[in-house]
């Protein structure tokens, strides 16, 4: 912590005098902090550590790199809802780069990213959404005439920490799914020396990712995280373990259609192809738009989304237990060969049969008479 | 092989792979049956063959009462055993979803407690196995094989539905796996009667119906 | 013809194996039920005497030469040979401690026809050198004499030369045209000559023609028993050929068990081809004349009698209904013993084992089957209708001290035929 106090010493202006500069008072802040810490499940008394880590904290280099991705986890973040949490965040932080927020463009960018990571050399926090590609030497995303690839090695080798937001930097997502034209890979695929955190999900929620950004910047490390990278607060439970619908499912009751009857009194969507069993996330408790509702309550069986390998799970709309891949042509294809090697199988045995019941001499009295 | 991406394999190309496994192995096995052909029976039939092998296939689902008076348990234990199975397979709902059935299904709370008897029914088979001196003499590794791959479905399916020892992504790949395990040794152990006894019933009781004799 | 060998009786057993053979096997989920249906198990408590068991041997040569499994079980080393220990092993479950009863095959959940699968494998064991002595004393004498108990021509001309100075009834040999053929076992020529009386009373009042072959009297078959199908052909060949040289309409089958099985079932196919004339155990054609009126009987059978059902006849022939019928005319006090008809038990000494000299300590255990049921009734007498039961039977309750009498059920009729110079 102190480390990165002294690190951001360059920016004078603490975040609780740039909160107050626009109107936000020290309840509004408090409150914020106990939201971060509930969200978190951090202890009892954790949110006034909070308050006083960040209130103290001086704004924090932060890069963000954007590879092969598509906009929507940095969509996702800048969403706000109420009390503009995510606003708080940029306020927060020294957002020293980010393609798609930052005012300056061209070379200005790239100089602006060089001086921000050399000024806070082994300090900064780095934050990568998309994934890599790694064929033919990584041509297939540049920026500046830089591969994707190269920028991340540079930028990480300085970072203090890195945090792979979305699905995409987590775990390859779509620009991965086969066939993987372009060998993209995720971020801990080529970061290996440094602490990464995953906030997977196509697109993460806003919160999770501001809270788990908050954790750093409060406690100077990230938090608990599980064996994929995730932070256990927030994809600790599967959707199904938290669903509203979970009583459905247990009663067997389930929507055939989206438009079925079961449909329409909120039945289980299991057999929607409902991929809550297997994903781990925070939609079912967090849920979106401000807490108004996540996909499963507006009708939609969850994609599993911040799952790794989630587009090649097969079938979005095909129930978790209905195995993937050409079911009737394998039996088709397996039929065919036990047909082929069955008739050879029977030709054997025939002629073996044959050939016992043909060699079969007629037995007479004489032939019953033990040797003795 | 992380988590999901087992999951996905057990899903996709293993269940194939095991899927294939199990038509082949049946195939050969019922060619390896029927090549050995049946000589036609010259006697003069009193009754007919066709209704007696087909009443057979049906009649011997019930037990003869002399030998259920002496093995009540066995023979009870077995009902609730293939009962259970039955159950299992084709009434739960993500099951009926897999075999693309038409059925109402039932809810899980009654699939779970059926599990949970099917696993005991098991376990007392296995405990009659192990000590009846008739079961004793006859059984083979085989029996104790099939057994085993019997119960890992059971075992697994419950467990991953309530959350024991793993995650359960993780127990759901491994309850598709135990059964792509019982796919791939079926055609291979006596499991096979799950299909070869109806030409066992077929063949005897055509030669009951035959003779005119109950069977 | 060629010296009794180990390859000889796996070949010969190869030979037997067929898609029912190979469907059994695939089925057989190792439950044990068989067991309980055997009366050598149940008896003896030894479970070597569980049906499945019995043919062990023939599983082991259809897995190593009918399945793909078996033969790759074979490369590895991981299945049992069947070599001259297995034979000499199985040689007295196979013959001594199975009756041919049938039942175990009745119980089988999968459907498995484990006593039809026993005497299959006797056909590799009696090539392979291993069957009991008696019966290849028995088998032989069958072939070369005639009989299995040695009775020749000369010996039935006595009987029925007997059964015309007591009754005045004649019978005549080889007579052409006649509509009945009636066959005999050796038992009821040297035992049981009432029979031959019971027969000549009932067919005179049905006024039914009938005669007897010289060359085809005997009935009982013990290729069958034995396991030696060309044996059994040529014994049987001698029915058929008599039978289709007299031109009769019908040969009927005597009381016993096995001879029915080996006429009415087993013969077209030892021979090839479907016969010219009928085959009917005598009990279908008492039953027959009863319902057509040709034969009436008077008084009633007043003791406590019970009937034991042969298993050849009923389990495995399919006359369950008919000697109820007849008994029920003739016995105003006839109780069914428990497992009466298709599921009866054996009286222990079927398939061949009454006849093998060195099965009697297991035949005398399983018969306290018998003995029990009997026990429970507190009959007077025994009804049935097969020679060979009622020997076994005659024999058991001697043994355990038992005074009920045993009698045959064509007799009884015959005795209770209403006493008139009937002639239709």
């Amino acid at each position: 912590m102190s480390q990165l106090k002294r690190n951001n010493s360059q920016i004078s202006e603490t975040f609780v005098d740039h909160l107050e500069q626009h109107g936000v008072s020290r309840r509004g802040f408090l409150k914020f902090c106990s939201s971060m810490a509930a969200a978190l499940a951090l202890p009892t008394g954790s949110a006034d550590v909070m308050a006083e880590a960040l209130s103290a904290a001086k704004r924090p280099t932060v890069i963000w790199l954007s590879f092969q991705e598509c906009t929507g986890c940095t969509e996702s973040i800048t969403r706000s809802h109420t009390p503009t949490i995510e606003n708080l965040i940029f306020d927060f932080i020294s957002l020293d780069y980010h393609h798609t927020l930052q005012v300056a463009a061209g070379h200005q960018a790239e100089e602006a990213r060089d001086m921000a990571m050399k000024d806070a050399y082994g300090k900064y926090l780095l934050i990568v959404d998309g994934s890599i590609p790694t064929k033919d030497g990584g041509v297939y995303s540049t920026i500046a005439g830089r591969t994707n690839l190269s920028m991340l090695e540079e930028a990480a080798a300085g970072a203090a920490a890195v945090i792979s937001v979305g699905t995409c930097a987590a775990y390859g997502g779509l620009p991965m799914a086969k066939p993987n034209p372009t060998g993209a890979v995720a971020v801990t695929d080529i970061v290996k020396d440094k602490p990464v955190m995953n906030i997977p999900g196509c697109p993460p929620i806003g919160l999770v990712m501001t809270s788990a950004i908050a954790h750093f910047l409060t406690f100077a490390r990230l938090p608990d995280m599980d064996e994929l990278g995730r932070p256990k607060a927030f994809y600790g439970d599967s959707i199904h373990d938290r669903c509203y619908r979970r009583t459905f499912y247990d009663q067997g009751l389930f929507a055939k259609a989206f438009d079925d009857e079961g449909a329409r009194k909120g039945w289980c969507l299991y057999e929607l192809g409902c991929k809550g069993p297997t994903t781990h996330n925070a939609c079912a408790t967090m849920k979106w738009n401000e807490g108004t509702s996540f996909p499963i309550e507006s009708g939609h069986p969850c994609l599993g989304c911040s799952e790794p390998n989630f587009w090649d799970a097969g079938s979005f709309y095909e129930a978790l237990s209905v195995p993937q891949g050409r079911v009737g042509e394998t039996v088709l294809k397996a039929a065919a060969v036990g047909v082929g090697v069955g008739v050879a199988a029977a030709a054997l045995n025939r002629s073996n049969k044959s050939a016992a019941v043909e060699g079969r001499e007629t037995m007479t009295v004489e032939d019953l008479k033990k040797e003795s | 092989m992380e988590v999901n991406e087992l999951l996905i394999w057990a899903r996709g190309p293993a269940f194939n792979m095991a899927l294939a496994i199990f038509v082949f192995g049946m195939l050969l096995r019922l060619f390896e049956i029927i090549s050995l052909g049946r000589k036609s029976d010259l006697s003069a039939a009193r009754d007919s063959g066709l209704s007696g092998g087909l009443r057979t296939i049906f009649s011997r689902s019930l037990p003869r009462k002399t030998v259920f008076a002496r093995e009540p348990l066995r023979i009870l234990n077995g009902y609730i055993l293939h009962i259970g199975l039955f159950v299992v397979i084709f009434f739960y709902r993500p099951h009926i979803e897999l075999l693309g059935l038409d059925l109402a299904g039932l809810s899980s709370s009654v699939i779970d407690a059926v599990t949970v008897i099917t696993i005991l029914s098991l376990f007392a088979a296995l405990l009659m196995r192990l000590y009846s001196p008739v079961l004793q003499h006859i059984s083979t590794v085989g029996d104790y094989l099939a057994w085993l791959i019997t119960l890992l479905p059971l075992i697994t399916g419950y467990m991953a539905y309530h959350h024991l020892m793993l995650d359960y992504t993780q127990m759901l790949a491994y309850h598709i796996l135990s059964v792509e395990l019982l796919l791939v040794l079926a055609p291979f152990t006596k499991l096979t009667h799950m299909f070869s006894f109806v030409l066992a019933r077929w063949y005897q009781g055509y030669l009951a119906g035959r003779r005119g004799v109950e069977s | 013809m060629s010296k009794p060998s180990i390859k000889k009786g796996i070949d010969f057993i190869k030979a037997q194996i067929d898609a029912p053979v190979a469907s059994f096997f695939s089925s057989c989920v190792h439950c044990g039920l068989c067991a309980e249906a055997c009366l050598f198990y149940t008896e003896s408590g030894d479970p070597k005497y569980t049906p499945i068991n019995k043919v062990e041997p023939m599983r082991r040569i259809w897995e190593q030469e009918y399945t793909m499994l078996g033969k790759l079980k074979s490369a590895l080393g991981l299945t049992k040979p069947v070599d001259e220990e297995t034979f000499k092993k199985w040689e007295t479950m196979v013959y001594d401690g199975c009756s041919l009863c049938g039942r175990c095959s009745v119980v089988c959940p999968v459907g498995n026809d484990i006593s039809g699968m026993v005497r299959k494998i006797r056909e590799g064991f009696a090539a392979a050198g291993y069957a009991p002595p008696d019966l290849i004393g028995a088998t032989q004498r069958a072939v070369e004499i005639g009989s299995p108990m040695g009775v020749k021509l000369p010996a039935v001309k006595a009987q029925l030369r007997h059964l015309e100075e007591d009754t005045g009834l004649k019978v005549t040999l080889d007579e052409k045209g006649a509509e009945y053929m009636v066959l005999l076992s050796s038992m009821e020529i040297m035992n049981f000559p009432e029979y031959l009386e019971a027969i000549a009373r009932i067919m005179k009042q049905a006024g039914k023609t009938w005669t007897i072959a010289s060359t085809a009297f005997e009935a009982t078959n013990s290729g069958i028993q034995i396991g030696v199908s060309d044996l059994a052909k040529v014994i049987v060949s001698r029915i058929v050929d008599a039978a289709e040289e007299l031109g009769v309409k019908t040969v009927i089958s005597p009381e016993c068990g096995h001879a029915y099985t080996a006429v009415r079932w087993e013969g077209p196919n030892l021979i090839g081809r479907p016969y010219k004339f009928e085959v009917k155990h005598i009990l279908e054609v008492l039953d027959e004349f009863t319902k057509a009126g040709l034969i009436r009987t008077e008084g009633m059978e007043e003791s406590r009698l019970t009937y034991h059902d042969p298993c050849q006849i009923a389990r495995k022939g399919g006359i369950v209904e008919e000697p109820r019928r007849l008994l029920n005319q003739i016995a105003s006090n006839f109780v069914e013993m428990s497992d009466a008809g298709a599921m009866n038990w054996c009286c222990s000494g079927g398939g061949g084992v009454s006849a093998n000299e060195r099965a009697e300590e297991i035949k005398l255990t399983a018969f306290n089957r018998k003995k029990s049921q009997l026990d429970a009734l507190k009959v007077d007498t025994l009804v049935t209708a097969c020679a060979n039961c009622r020997l076994t039977l005659e024999e058991g309750l001697e043994h355990n001290g038992m005074d009920i009498p045993v009698v045959g059920l064509t007799e009884m009729v015959a005795e209770h035929l209403v006493e008139e110079e009937s002639v239709s």
